[in-house]
């Protein structure tokens, strides 16, 4: 009897554990839509992109800046099957006819949803929604995730553990172009990455110095002229010779270049590449 | 008298020369589109101010920096003696501002302090060139004249310079032995050293000061004519560059004003466009195509390299290189400015700064990445250039690569550069 009863404590517990963990950390990811049936407006739009929404290394990224969101509480929504490119990559191969057509037909959507705070996961989004279009009529108070992660350490809404798995690991990061030179946030992401009692340590070519990881101006979808090797190969060197355990990115082409590079080295079981959002996700045990 | 003359017509005649060719330049550069860069004064000033006057950006690399400002302050500094020499030329006078007393000691002997400092640098400017072949400064793009134009401003700057301080030497030593007109003025910290080496007679000594005098006049005439043939003239033009340059993040690409129009019109048919101009090309084939800023940034280059050095394509090997886009413009802008000269109005000469110049190879190396505007220590931007090259390709030719023709229906078709379908944008959602 009484070996039933602890029994049935057990499974109770088991199964309360398991609601419990299953309530926590299961991912809802609301849409714009949805919360307007329930008469709701998010606080902030959460801008995925195409490369968070359709390439599976970075949908991890997107599923860990949404664990992010909803761990602190912040009342946000993408606009899922609504969101279309932003039109960066037409704008920069020269196609201005496109990248006008995909940012009217963004606006129109954004400011029928009076959207007025945005953030992104790709600095090519953040940099267009940002500085390109105000003029053809949308203005939102745009920032990148990173910037959102370090207003959330500030504001001791996110903390990473003590024993958090980067603590005393050596670490890199690389400046993403339309993150750092291109519209000059280079401390947030630096910032985070303070707060994890980690070994940071910076590449040669860092900052406004940075160097592309090769990605940018189309570069992403096509192949490259003929050289005496890939500029991606050529920042991975330069990563290697620092030895890290972890390099961070922050954007997902730089994601793609970087992963690519690391694995034509053979270097990857010894250096791991993450995004700000999945470091944080992690220290966080999110 | 004679003398008076000689040197009133060298120096009103190498003004109007130089006035002439200023004038060929600034109307080369307005046949750039217009582009209005009149706002926001107060950060224009305080760009010019930092960037060019305060030399800012040369900092990024320190060596070059240094070295560089020693000529920089010389240049401006030593320019004040300058106001003496046309003075003394023009009035048969001898050291005019002497009266200064102990303050004119201080300028002389700061003069003589900056004097040596460009020697030296110019000095190390050339084996840095010459001997070390520093790679920016060995590019093929450099071959033959572009070389050449560096290695006659480095040597006349240094013949310049020894001049002055020979001059100096040799007006010290009359002072000394109490010559004629030579009052005892003026402090010589440098050029004092040289006083053992000249020669004792008088008028040996009084023959090498005229000569250094007349040398340095004329050469500092024949250098400001130089200028507009020269890369040199950053000298100048860093100064309007810098004030004119972009207040906006680097990011942030202009929007096409026509395209606007076309594009709103196709949303919404009841929108009438403003009357535009018709005529006008989507892009850049050719210089006038570009704005105005363009070819004052094409004028403004002095070919230090920097961005070519800093760009990731050329960094691994690729043939596009900034610094050869500036130089391709500013010779096609100015073939096409003496095309105008000639003929009256510009007739079509085959030639276009896309493919005759530019290729297209170089176009599509681009990474936008900004590293080469970031680089730039007079804010040149060579990436509008290559956005506006590439927008005459893709929106007038339809001539981009094959995957980027690719990559642009995609978004049409799908809203992703990649070919995936809109209805699946949010599947990610449904995996934990």
């Amino acid at each position: 009897m009484a070996l039933r009863g602890s029994m049935l404590k057990w499974i109770v517990q088991i199964g309360r554990n398991n609601n419990s963990l299953m309530m926590e950390n299961e991912l809802k990811v609301p849409t714009v839509a949805e919360l307007l049936a329930r008469g709701e407006t998010p606080d902030i739009l959460f801008w995925v992109g195409c490369a968070g929404s359709f390439d599976e290394r970075a949908q991890k990224i997107t599923r860990d800046i949404c664990r992010i969101l909803q761990h602190v509480g912040i009342n946000y929504a993408i606009l899922g099957t609504e969101e279309s490119c932003t039109g960066d990559p037409a704008k920069r191969s020269g196609n201005e006819f496109l990248f006008q057509m995909q940012a009217m037909m963004n606006i129109e959507v954004l400011n029928g949803y009076e959207i007025k705070k945005i953030v992104t996961a790709c600095p090519h989004c953040f940099n267009t929604l940002k500085n390109e279009y105000p003029a053809l009529g949308g203005n939102y108070e745009v920032i990148h995730h990173t910037q959102l992660i370090q207003n959330l350490i500030d504001e001791g809404k996110l903390k990473p553990a003590d024993n958090n798995v980067f603590k005393g690991k050596k670490i890199t990061y690389h400046d993403p172009c339309y993150l750092g030179r291109a519209n000059e946030v280079y401390e947030a992401p630096r910032k985070v990455l303070e707060s994890l009692d980690a070994q940071l340590v910076e590449l040669k070519r860092c900052k406004s110095n940075g160097l592309c990881c090769g990605a940018g101006g189309g570069q992403m979808f096509k192949e490259p002229e003929p050289g005496k090797k890939d500029i991606n190969i050529e920042r991975i060197e330069e990563v290697i010779s620092v030895q890290p355990q972890v390099v961070a990115a922050a954007c997902p082409f730089c994601m793609t270049m970087l992963k690519d590079g690391v694995k034509i080295k053979d270097k990857e079981s010894e250096i791991e590449v993450l995004d700000i959002a999945e470091i944080t996700a992690r220290a966080n045990k999110l | 008298m004679i003398g008076q003359l000689i040197f009133a017509i060298c120096f009103f005649g190498a003004l109007f020369f130089f006035a002439k060719n200023a004038r060929q330049i600034y109307n080369n550069i307005k046949l750039g589109r217009d582009v209005d860069r009149s706002d926001r004064p107060a950060e224009r000033w305080k760009t010019m101010i930092l960037v060019a006057f305060g030399q800012k950006k040369m900092f990024k690399r320190v060596t070059p920096a240094i070295l560089h400002l020693f000529v920089y302050l010389g240049f401006v500094i030593i320019n004040i003696e300058m106001l003496e020499i046309i003075i003394d030329g023009l009035f048969r006078t001898h050291r005019i501002f002497s009266f200064l007393g102990s303050f004119y000691n201080f300028l002389i002997g700061s003069f003589e302090w900056l004097a040596l400092g460009v020697l030296l640098s110019c000095l190390v400017f050339l084996i840095r060139r010459n001997v070390i072949k520093i790679n920016r400064l060995k590019s093929k793009e450099l071959n033959n004249w572009p070389k050449t134009d560096a290695n006659i401003i480095l040597v006349t700057e240094i013949l310049l310079m020894s001049a002055f301080l020979l001059m100096n030497a040799t007006d010290l030593k009359l002072q000394l032995y109490g010559f004629e007109h030579f009052k005892s003025v003026g402090s010589f910290p440098v050029s004092h050293y040289l006083l053992p080496y000249l020669p004792t007679s008088t008028a040996t000594l009084y023959s090498i000061e005229r000569c250094c005098w007349w040398f340095h006049i004329l050469g500092v005439l024949a250098f400001l004519n130089y200028l507009p043939y020269s890369k040199h003239l950053h000298i100048i033009l860093a100064f309007p560059n810098t004030y004119f340059s972009s207040l906006d993040a680097k990011g942030k690409l202009s929007n096409m004003a026509t395209v606007t129009n076309e594009v709103k019109a196709m949303l919404d048919p009841a929108f009438t466009p403003p009357n535009s101009d018709a005529t006008a090309r989507f892009g850049a084939k050719d210089v006038q195509d570009l704005t105005w800023k363009n070819l004052l940034d094409a004028y403004t280059c002095t070919e230090c390299g920097r961005c070519t050095s800093s760009c990731p394509a050329n960094i691994t090997g690729k043939l596009l290189s900034p610094r050869k886009i500036m130089m391709d413009t500013r010779d096609r802008v100015t073939e096409v400015g003496n095309n105008i000269k000639v003929n009256g109005t510009f007739v079509t000469d085959g030639k276009s700064l896309i493919d005759t110049y530019i290729s297209r190879e170089e176009l599509w190396a681009c990474t936008s990445c900004n590293a080469c505007v970031e680089q730039c220590p007079v804010n040149i931007n060579p990436l509008d250039i290559i956005i506006e090259l590439r927008r005459f390709a893709v929106m007038e030719e339809s001539q981009a690569p094959t995957s980027i023709n690719n990559m642009f229906g995609n978004i049409e078709n799908n809203g992703a550069p990649w070919k995936y379908a809109q209805m699946d944008r949010a599947n990610w959602t449904q995996q934990q």
